[in-house]
């Protein structure tokens, strides 16, 4: 089987000197999987997202996309290979207004705007009726929106996306994990660290467990969501539907 | 479902219609308006939250629930309107003499301090401290004692809140998850007359979610007043004694879990038809290849293939 598309190996990396989040955490994407990543909070699973995206410093291990050595490589090089990242808060311009904050993910390509709004617009239709709308008027769902929207603006081949139902409504929250199965059935490869573990397991091919900044267990959704040691230590008993 | 509580049977008999009535309300509201530029973000005609409830306010994005949250916490102000907490007139008062008089919220985008320590965070939630007073700031046994005091309940309420192992780490090293669970044990420190929860479990994983959740059902029993805005049902549903439903500005129904969550405008605007249909929420197809079967002790380097899942998994459906 050649490579995946997406592989990181044994990474160990944190914030502060002498103190590491990832103590040695192994992911891999192939294309047009969509991977999901579950964890108790601090497990470090917007840390490794935030690692494969260079805005945290991988100390050792590496991280390789199509087999080239990507390793704390800028985010903005990264962008231009084609990896899009959306973080969990303060992902918008609140003082631009949407159509500007589309822009914005663009500036290495800004001629294709007209044609990728048009596409972006198809999966997110609010973002195209309220276009001139200042982003900072937005409401905790819509921001989300825009935010994945601009993201996609650069038509990216893996993009990272942390927690994208945080603060929606249960209909929008539905709405957000069948837009990123869309996004992934055009071929774009996913991972995606959620709270929502159901859901997340769900639609995801194969899912990490992460627990205290490494791999606990892996295995595809559906396997992961019956796991008897999953449900104690992460799931809990309230998302074991009765 | 859950037990009956003091507040529930209280408001057993009270009709489940807006703007409804109730027997000991802490929070009257009386047409709160706030439109930006032309759009109505809040327009509340008449609302009573009971005394001791736990009232959940929920609703779509953007249907201006944290709007109303900022209004009545003096964090933003009205077009027109008026509200009275625990009978003393809130309108134009400034949101730290809000905090003062009982009522405290949390954010839905969390606010700690990045460069001070988890405890230091918590301590600063405390009001009233003598320490920082000029003149008797300059004399340590004035504030002593009071400082140990808070201490000691910051303290509590981390270990509590499962935080304590983190104490003398800076904000700014926090996740996401655990910066809800510091706002959330800081609004405590006050000892407040009713709490604000602004989405306080989203970004917290479902274990630690429940018992979470049990310490806000406690919080009636030490005299608190809970409104809290929360997208996940199963929590509302768990935790609520009443219900408010917004929607695009306007309480569009209120009542106890059981009636709400059958009310046909709510599933509409809010929960969605189709949210109970598990069956949409399938991995899209991939190419054929050997399943994976096992859950392995990971790490794991490469993996072979996939399964394809399709079909509804009845034995997952939501009740």
């Amino acid at each position: 089987m050649s490579e995946p598309l997406l592989i990181a190996e044994d990474v160990t990396a944190g914030y502060l000197p002498g103190i590491d989040i990832l103590t040695g955490c192994t992911l891999t994407l192939d294309e047009g999987e969509f991977v999901g990543i579950i964890g108790p909070n601090g497990a470090g699973k917007s840390t490794l997202l935030k690692s494969l995206f260079g805005l945290v410093d991988i100390r050792s291990g590496s991280v390789r996309l199509r087999g080239e050595d990507i390793t704390n490589l800028a985010a903005n090089r990264l962008v231009s290979k084609g990896v899009g990242y959306v973080p969990q808060t303060k992902n918008i311009f609140p003082s631009l207004s949407i159509e500007e904050n589309l822009e914005m993910g663009l500036y290495l390509a800004p001629k294709a705007f007209k044609e990728r709004f048009a596409h972006v617009a198809e999966l997110f239709p609010l973002l195209g009726a309220r276009r001139k709308q200042r982003a900072g008027a937005l409401s905790g769902g819509e921001r989300q929106m825009v935010a994945m929207g601009r993201a996609l603006m650069m038509q990216p081949s893996v993009l990272l996306l942390d927690e994208p139902s945080a603060g929606l409504s249960p209909a929008l929250q539905d709405e957000a994990f069948l837009r990123a199965r869309d996004i992934n059935a055009t071929g774009v490869s996913i991972v995606m660290v959620e709270q929502n573990a159901r859901r997340c397991l769900q639609i995801c091919h194969r899912g990490y467990v992460l627990d205290q900044g490494r791999n606990a267990y892996t295995g595809s959704g559906r396997h992961l969501l019956t796991d008897p040691k999953v449900i104690e230590l992460y799931l809990g008993t309230l998302a074991k539907a009765p | 479902m859950r037990e009956p509580t003091p507040a529930s049977t209280a408001l057993a008999d009270v009709a489940p219609e807006p703007g409804v009535a109730k027997p000991d309300p802490i929070l009257v509201v009386d047409g709160v308006r706030r439109s930006f530029g032309g759009l109505t973000a809040v327009d509340v005609e008449h609302l009573e939250l009971q005394r001791g409830a736990i009232t959940s306010l929920i609703g779509p994005n953007g249907a201006g629930k944290t709007t109303f949250f900022n209004l009545m916490t003096g964090f933003d102000q009205p077009n027109a309107g008026t509200w009275q907490f625990a009978g003393d007139d809130l309108a134009g008062v400034p949101a730290h003499r809000v905090a003062r008089s009982g009522m405290v919220r949390t954010f839905q985008l969390t606010k700690a301090l990045t460069r001070l320590t988890v405890l230091e965070n918590m301590k600063l939630g405390a009001t009233q401290q003598r320490g920082e007073r000029m003149l008797t700031s300059l004399w340590p046994p004035a504030w002593k004692a009071q400082e140990r005091a808070i201490e000691e309940r910051a303290d509590e309420l981390l270990v509590r809140f499962k935080m304590d192992h983190m104490r003398d780490e800076l904000g700014g090293t926090l996740s996401g998850g655990q910066r809800k669970l510091l706002e959330m044990a800081r609004a405590l420190m006050v000892e407040p007359v009713m709490v604000m929860l602004d989405e306080p479990m989203a970004g917290v994983n479902p274990a630690l979610t429940q018992s979470l959740l049990q310490h806000v059902k406690d919080l009636p029993s030490f005299g608190m007043t809970v409104l809290f805005v929360e997208h996940d049902m199963d929590v509302v549903m768990d935790i609520s004694d009443w219900i408010v439903v917004m929607a695009q500005g306007q309480i569009i129904a209120e009542g106890p879990p059981d009636v709400v969550s059958k009310d046909p405008a709510v599933i509409t605007a809010y929960i969605g038809e189709e949210h109970g249909d598990e069956s949409r929420f399938t991995p899209v197809p991939r190419g054929a290849g050997a399943p994976v079967a096992v859950i392995e002790e990971a790490p794991v380097d490469t993996h072979e293939g996939e399964d394809e899942h399709s079909g509804p998994h009845a034995e997952e459906r939501e009740p």
